[in-house]
């Protein structure tokens, strides 16, 4: 990844451009870059998220066992019934506030810790940082979801606020890496000097000078996050390891498997919340690749600008 | 040199940190190991006579009430010998055997895979920044949503339509009950039938991620300078797109590669669940649904000592082969 640090407002006024002059506060006036996957991506999570949130109110109890058992989508069941009759519909909206949850949370957990320990350890250097970058690496080499799994397994039935910290554990290493380079690289800034020599404490220096222009790597970060999150939860679910007694796509697709939907034919029990973890996926990618572009212009491939100079 | 000690150095901490932290998880974690697994045995094998609780804690590594210094060091010796105990759900086989006989099927049906996706992507990739612009690169956001389908759902639908509603290919397993594992043609070609499905679900996930790597490369090197200078020597554009831009490009999607390659022991846990595929994803979950401690801890130890070995080799070809990054350590 390229060290220049545009912001949004810089690249949408001349693409590829060097800003004429490095304002104090690049950010301050913050509005929505005129990007179609940035608009289309939002659209997509904020979507979801509202099924998430709103749905459960409006589709009666997903746990309602009744007589219409393993039945196909109709008028009665918008998308079908389980083996014990459950609504369909009523399981996925709740099972989309569930994985959604799981992924805001720790998205912001691991975004948080990569921020304290990548952009305080970049910034302060020395042996904080050293110490710091030492056990990042460590815990990015070691592969995660074994890692989950395992303690997942020994951690058996503690609920989702376990299955929450059991991921974000494995989740903020890689952000914390590519903040900590970014954040030395700001450090080196003639602003970030200026505020410095006129005798800025520290932490005011890494709130107001550093983080405001570390904005879209941060905001890219926690995307990232969010989409490991949702897929890490829904894995571990899938193999009966998540946190029982609350519903996610994961756990969907878990007693789909354990019924038997697979041989029986019943599509409408596992196609919906993979599709929909597809869908949300999806969109949060959009969001990041329309962050990549508003921090790389070169990335962009609307206009053909390959020859022009950089 | 400094640079390259520093980098073992690093892989030693790890290594270390690694083993010691599957020493630490079992005696960290609320309620003791050996108490559930002697209640699981109670539950579906009646009466569990007294001496199997220190048979259980030695087979955990627990070495009975020994000093937990004295448990780590016989342990670090353990390994040391390949010893990891005998497994729980495959009893008495010990856990070193079970290993190396699902191993082999995992290295080849997911390092297959991951070359297949690695040249497919790559060469696809390659194309699509070349023709940026074009219906040609509009591939790379249809990749957007594949690489965002989780893969083993992916599974599930393939296994759905392919295997109980077409009935083309096998639901499960690794190979027909009806033949023997060996070299015999009746064998490879049930085991390649078997393999097909997961394979196929491995290579459809990880495409994208390669295609577009290599796409975004192609695009920044497409702008550099010997670039515009072979255009203008009048360079065909075959060889402009080859010898000039690709070859640059492809630079970080081989060390990708090469990190790729260490997880090929981890990567594929799910998948092969979906499947019952006789690898080490499938045993690791076997062990997890049986409380197989020592069986579980072994492979946790393989398969993150692959990805260290991995890492560390693409970490010193990276010195070998750019410079620049010796001095960022």
């Amino acid at each position: 990844m390229t060290v220049d640090n545009h912001t949004a407002e810089e690249t949408a006024r001349a693409p590829g451009a060097r800003p004429p002059a490095r304002r104090k506060r690049p950010v301050a006036g913050w509005r929505l870059p005129r990007s179609a996957k940035l608009r289309t991506g939002l659209g997509i999570v904020l979507a979801i998220g509202l099924v998430g949130a709103v749905g459960p109110l409006l589709t009666g109890d997903p746990h309602a066992v009744s007589g219409a058992v393993l039945r196909p989508p109709s008028g009665a069941h918008w998308l079908g019934t389980t083996e014990t009759g459950q609504d369909m519909l009523a399981q996925l909206t709740l099972a989309t506030r569930g994985s959604v949850l799981v992924g805001l949370v720790v998205g912001a957990i691991a975004t948080l810790v990569s921020i304290l320990v990548g952009v305080v350890g970049g910034y302060v250097g020395g042996k904080t940082d050293e110490t710091f970058s030492l056990v990042t690496n460590v815990v990015l080499v070691v592969p995660s979801l074994p890692l989950a799994i395992v303690i997942a397994n020994y951690l058996d039935g503690g609920g989702l606020l376990v299955t929450i910290l059991v991921i974000a554990m494995t989740t903020w290493a890689a952000p914390t890496r590519v903040l900590r380079a970014q954040a030395r690289s700001v450090r080196e800034r003639d602003y970030v000097t200026a505020a410095k020599a006129s005798g800025e404490r520290s932490w005011r220096i890494v709130c107001v000078e550093i983080l405001p222009n570390l904005l879209p790597v941060v905001a890219a970060q926690f995307v990232f996050a969010v989409i490991f999150a949702v897929l890490t939860e829904a894995g571990l679910a899938f193999l009966g390891l998540a946190g029982f007694g609350s519903l996610t796509w994961g756990t969907l697709l878990y007693y789909a498997q354990n019924a038997q939907a697979l041989i029986l034919g019943a599509w409408w029990w596992f196609i919906p919340p993979g599709l929909l973890m597809a869908v949300f996926g999806c969109g949060l990618s959009l969001i990041n690749f329309a962050i990549d572009e508003i921090i790389d212009p070169n990335l962009r491939s609307a206009t053909r600008q390959r020859k022009a100079s950089r | 040199m400094t640079h390259v000690r520093r980098k073992v150095l690093f892989y030693l901490v790890a290594a270390w940190a690694a083993v010691t932290l599957n020493f630490i998880i079992p005696r960290m974690m609320p309620g003791d190991p050996v108490d559930i697994l002697l209640a699981r045995m109670q539950q579906s094998g009646g009466p569990v006579p007294p001496q199997a609780r220190s048979a259980i804690a030695t087979a955990l590594g627990q070495g009975g009430d020994a000093n937990i210094l004295v448990q780590y060091l016989t342990y670090l010796g353990n390994l040391f010998t390949g010893d990891f105990g005998v497994s729980v759900t495959y009893f008495p086989t010990p856990v070193a055997t079970v290993l190396g006989q699902s191993l082999p099927w995992t290295v080849v049906l997911v390092g297959v895979s991951t070359i297949v996706s690695f040249v497919l992507g790559v060469g696809l990739g390659t194309f699509a920044g070349w023709k940026r612009g074009t219906w040609l690169d509009g591939v790379a956001p249809l990749t957007t949503f594949i690489a965002a389908i989780p893969y083993f759902w992916l599974a599930l639908v393939l296994l759905f339509v392919f295997g109980s509603v077409l009935q083309l290919l096998p639901l499960s397993g690794g190979y027909g009950y009806s033949t023997d594992p060996g070299f015999s043609l009746e064998f490879l070609s049930s085991a390649f039938r078997h393999a097909v499905l997961p394979g196929v679900t491995i290579v459809l996930s990880s495409v994208g991620g390669w295609l577009l790597g290599m796409r975004n490369m192609m695009v920044s090197t497409l702008s550099a300078d010997y670039v515009l200078t072979a255009e203008a020597k009048g360079l065909r554009p075959r060889r402009v797109m080859l010898a000039y831009a690709a070859r640059n490009a492809v630079l970080p999607s081989v060390t990708g590669f090469a990190v790729s390659l260490g997880f090929v022991v981890s990567g594929s846990i799910v998948t092969e669940a979906v499947f019952s595929y006789p690898g080490v994803g499938y045993v690791l979950l076997q062990a997890v649904k049986n409380n197989d401690y020592p069986l579980m801890q072994a492979i946790f130890l393989v398969i993150t000592l692959t990805v260290l070995a991995a890492n560390f080799v693409v970490d010193m070809l990276h010195s070998v082969i750019d410079p620049r990054t010796r001095e960022a350590g």
